[in-house]
């Protein structure tokens, strides 16, 4: 076994895991045996900047709000995509480039769509 | 202490370190109070001068100005209190974990200070929660509230573990929650807590 390549990785795989879990052990047991406990109402209550909490955290949003959802993705995955586009191109072959233009133009595309249907305008 | 302390600085010299369980406990406690980051008035300014790098509070191991009451054990009271804001700061004290400390900073926390007369300000937030340290000053320079610091820190140092003077999270039966005013129709109500604030008897 301590012939295998692999070995010394799965030591410090197992070591690693002992640096992530240890601590969080200790923590708990340190909460568990020493830390004082005074729990209260007013301590056990939510916190919230001192203030009492009012209605649920689980409330709903908007569906409409998938519009700028929608456009952030727009640019958001053109320009993760562009990039690395903008460093190879010239080393890159017609076909690959005119592959990237259906993308961006599908890309555009939605843009134009969301131009037409009036999002882009404020309000 | 179980060891003299003339004994204890020959032994050191010698390359001997002799402690005790409640030195140690109290060293731990001591160089590791976490303050709670919130600010009322002006004296927050000089708190926050406090932490940063001219003063430098991370020194007295209390640079972890915690968002939260649930890490921080020393609440500076800094600033003006007013009825508005005392039930808040009431509740934030009853959120912090034990053993918790409380600094009344400057004139106002202390007393109400210049806005004493003012219908709205609280006359000294000892009314409600325990106060371990207060510094006068309007506001206090920030060499002040390391003093305050240090004094707390002396305050913790000087703890028995056992006996009556025990810190309170070591007594099961100390007072762990503090009643929460309410705004009543004129003033806050109750005026005081009356187990941490006598009233005093006006003479004329």
């Amino acid at each position: 076994m301590a012939s295998n390549p692999y070995f010394s990785l799965a030591v410090l795989f197992v070591a690693a895991l002992g640096f992530g879990l240890a601590p969080l052990g200790l923590a708990w047991v340190w909460a568990r045996v020493f830390s004082p406990k005074k729990p209260n109402a007013v301590k056990n209550s939510i916190y919230e900047c001192g203030l009492e909490s009012k209605g649920d955290a689980w409330m709903q949003f908007r569906s409409a709000y998938y519009l700028y959802a929608i456009i952030f993705l727009i640019f958001d995955v053109e320009a993760v995509f562009l990039l690395p586009f903008a460093v190879a191109f010239t080393g890159l072959s017609a076909a690959a480039c005119a592959a990237m233009l259906v993308f961006v133009l599908m890309l555009v595309e939605g843009l134009a769509w969301a131009w037409a249907k009036g999002i882009l305008t404020w309000a | 202490m179980a060891v003299d302390n003339e004994l204890k600085i020959e032994l050191g010299k010698q390359g001997v370190f002799v402690t005790t369980i409640e030195e140690l406990y109290n060293w731990g406690r001591r160089s590791s109070v976490w303050p709670m980051q919130f600010g009322l008035a002006c004296c927050a300014i000089e708190m926050i001068a406090t932490t940063m790098a001219r003063y430098d509070l991370a020194r007295f191991g209390a640079e972890v100005f915690r968002p939260s009451p649930r890490q921080a054990d020393l609440m500076i009271i800094s600033g003006t209190v007013t009825k508005k804001m005392a039930p808040q700061v009431v509740r934030l004290y009853n959120q912090m974990a034990e053993p918790r400390y409380v600094i009344a900073m400057g004139a106002c926390a202390i007393s109400g200070g210049p806005f004493k007369q003012g219908y709205n300000v609280l006359k000294g937030i000892d009314r409600y929660i325990p106060v371990d340290v207060h510094i006068p000053g309007c506001p206090p320079r920030p060499e002040a509230l390391i003093q305050a610091f240090m004094t707390l820190q002396k305050k913790i140092d000087e703890q028995p573990l056992t006996g009556a003077d025990r810190p309170r999270h070591l007594d099961a039966e100390a007072q762990g929650e503090f009643p929460v005013p309410e705004p009543g129709e004129h003033d806050l109500e109750p005026t005081s807590n009356p187990g941490v604030w006598t009233v005093p008897v006006v003479i004329r």
